[in-house]
């Protein structure tokens, strides 16, 4: 079995997800890793470490800005002269992007957003959610090279050998794009959601403080979520409540609109529980929520509940964590 | 309906097109009954991703002036969620339904609506949803811009059209990308492009009157795509085995302690 993985990078900066469809990789056969940009070049070596037996790098500063395009014909050139069994990408939105046109120019078919796959000899049997998470089909793909995007977070990272490391083959960029890349408009914010562990979240429930305006009372919720998610390395998520409101940029927003996340640890605070916002943690480990209301929906997915008002929960919550764990 | 295109002073007007599909309700309760997926008597709706899309393309008409067109691939019942588009604001609807598009996958609808696109003929924007809530798999975009040979603009949160040109921003992980191409283009949207508009008493009348054409694959000149994927299985959720434990105490100190255990014993962190 030889499989292509897709290194996912911006300017430099991995999608860990692509280490994780490595990782997969490695347990059915021979890795190969591509690498596309001058600014990849440290992720060279990574792929390496994480299993790769053979690194295609581009190393072209003009692919440093992502033109899904040349993308995907550099792709699909590598992929018809080494004619893998099967490529893997991580499901970010340029993995799933590049996954169809591949598919379109290699005439095969895309397991979009697996989070469960097993080999029958060189076939890929892939679990995926479907109807948000309701529902699972297991399914195949009949042609090859067969293509599937893997879920975030969804298989384990594979173990880093820093012994192992190899000389990248250099690739050539292939055809010009028809997109011009004007810039880029400030990122909102670097919250990377879909491969945090731990993820503290706030719904409505924080813009309601009494004494306080919303916006006065939102600041300082997020202010005590924070607080817990940064003492447990995690990261800030929301509900589109406070999204929309305004009170947080929407790289945090979690649910059928946002993000749809897989954390060991997710607690949801004044968050009511909106099926739209359950379609988003089907993923994750454990969920624990805050909420005054003891009928809040919330509570049919969480494992642990506090009936309370997170403005008292939450910095007690944060202060018996900081004890227990010596910090 | 094959209406000609509308002239303005200077220039042509534009076509929009939106690719819509019908899906279950978000809020239905989906089950399996007899290996079959069924949503009780939960209503078929518009995917709620493509009425941002129509939103998009309405917003671009309401700019500069659009002929803006929906197309749904899929049974004649959904000509509910066409009906639903041209209530909201769309000018023009089309069918495509044909008895061996069945189980379509993505491959398949990327080439069929590439298909129809060309009969069009005149489109400068097709607009499409992020991806459908039932299948999901948000490939369909990108695979029929590299059918009909286009650039692709993805994920797009806000559209601005100046001489032919149209730039986006595109929501992505790191932010914001800006980019730009020729018409005519695919883009797809995500929800920064705004709230879809309610259909109006005037667009729900006008919409119940339409008389929705419909295109079969002879129309369109191709044969049934050949399936590429199989769907071998369909499973239930891993159900959920504990109900949620209610951690209570006399202060909020306690409960927090007791949570804090709890947590810790579940070997998550
Ligand atoms: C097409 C579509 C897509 C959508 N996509 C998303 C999405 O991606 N993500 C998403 O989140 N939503 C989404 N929604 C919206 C969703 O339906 C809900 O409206 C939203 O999730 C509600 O947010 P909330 O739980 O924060 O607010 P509410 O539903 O208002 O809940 C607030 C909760 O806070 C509790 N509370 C109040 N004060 C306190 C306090 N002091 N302490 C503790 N608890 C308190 C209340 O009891 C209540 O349960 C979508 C909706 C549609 C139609
Ligand atoms: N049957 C269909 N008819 C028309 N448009 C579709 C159809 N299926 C998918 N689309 C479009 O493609 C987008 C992505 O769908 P999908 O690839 O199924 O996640 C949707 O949001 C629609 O805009």
């Amino acid at each position: 079995m030889k499989t292509l993985v897709y290194i996912d990078h911006f300017k430099g900066e991995v999608q860990p997800a692509s280490w994780e469809a490595l990782g997969v990789a490695k347990n059915w056969g021979t890795v190969q890793a591509v690498v596309l940009g001058a600014s990849g070049k440290d992720l060279v070596k990574m792929a390496y470490e994480y299993g790769a037996d053979e690194v295609f790098f581009c190393d072209d500063a003009t692919l440093d800005d992502y033109y899904a395009d040349v993308f995907v014909s550099t792709l699909s050139a590598l992929a018809a002269a080494q004619s893998p069994d099967a490529i893997l990408l991580p499901t970010t939105t340029r993995g799933r992007e590049l996954a169809a046109l591949l598919a379109v120019d290699l005439n095969t078919g895309v397991l979009a957003d697996v989070t469960g796959l097993e080999l029958e000899g060189s076939q890929i049997v892939a679990t995926r959610p479907i109807y948000e998470g309701k529902l699972f089909e297991k399914v195949v793909c009949h042609t090859r090279p067969q293509i599937a995007t893997l879920r975030p977070r969804a298989f384990p990272r594979p173990v880093r050998d820093e012994s192992r490391s190899g000389t990248p083959i250099p690739l050539e960029q292939k055809g010009e794009s028809a997109v011009t890349v004007e810039g880029y408009a400030v990122s909102e914010s670097s919250v990377s959601l879909t491969d945090a562990g731990v993820i503290v979240s706030g719904g409505r429930g924080v813009t309601n403080l009494a004494g306080v305006d919303e916006a006065t009372a939102a600041r300082k919720g997020f202010e005590l979520i924070g607080e817990l998610a940064t003492l447990l390395g995690g990261a800030v998520g929301a509900s589109r409540a406070v999204v929309d409101a305004g009170y947080i940029p929407y790289a945090h927003q979690v649910g059928q609109t946002g993000k749809t996340v897989a954390p060991d640890l997710y607690i949801a605070c004044g968050i009511s529980g909106a099926i739209q916002h359950i379609s988003g943690i089907r993923g994750a480990k454990l969920v624990v929520a805050i909420n005054k209301d003891p009928e809040a929906p919330i509570f049919k997915v969480a494992r642990y509940g506090v009936i309370g008002d997170l403005f008292k929960v939450l910095p007690a919550l944060t202060e018996a964590f900081r004890k227990k764990l010596g910090k | 309906m094959g209406q000609a295109r509308l002239v303005s002073l200077q220039e042509v007007t534009l076509k929009i097109v939106t690719c819509i599909k019908q899906v279950p309700d978000a809020e239905a309760k989906i089950n399996l009954e007899n290996g079959k997926v069924s949503w009780g008597d939960s209503p078929l709706v518009i995917n709620p991703f493509d009425e941002y899309a129509v939103e998009a393309a309405l917003q671009q008409k309401d700019k500069h002036g659009a002929t803006v067109l929906a197309i749904c691939i899929g049974p004649e019942s959904a000509k509910e969620a066409l009906k639903h588009a041209l209530a909201m604001g769309a000018d023009e609807a089309i069918l495509i339904s044909d008895p061996t598009l069945e189980n379509l996958d993505a491959q398949g609808a990327a080439q069929v609506l590439a298909a129809a696109i060309r009969k069009i003929g005149d489109a400068d924007m097709v607009i499409f949803g992020r991806q459908s809530i039932d299948s999901g798999t948000g490939l369909t975009p990108a695979q029929t811009a590299r059918r009909l040979g286009w650039p692709l603009l993805s994920l797009a949160g806000s559209i601005e059209l100046q001489n032919g040109q149209v730039s986006v921003e595109r929501v992505i992980e790191e932010g914001r990308q800006i980019v730009r191409a020729a018409l005519p283009a695919v883009l797809s949207v995500v929800q920064s492009i705004g709230e879809p508009r309610y259909p109006s008493f005037m667009g729900i009348r006008k919409a119940s009157r339409a008389v929705i054409p419909t295109w079969t694959l002879a129309d369109l000149g191709i044969s049934a795509p050949e399936p590429v994927l199989e769907q071998r299985e369909l499973l239930a959720p891993p159900s959920r085995e504990q109900p949620c434990e209610f951690i209570e105490g006399e202060t909020v100190e306690e409960i927090a302690e007791k949570l804090v255990e709890k947590i810790l014993a579940e070997k998550v962190l």
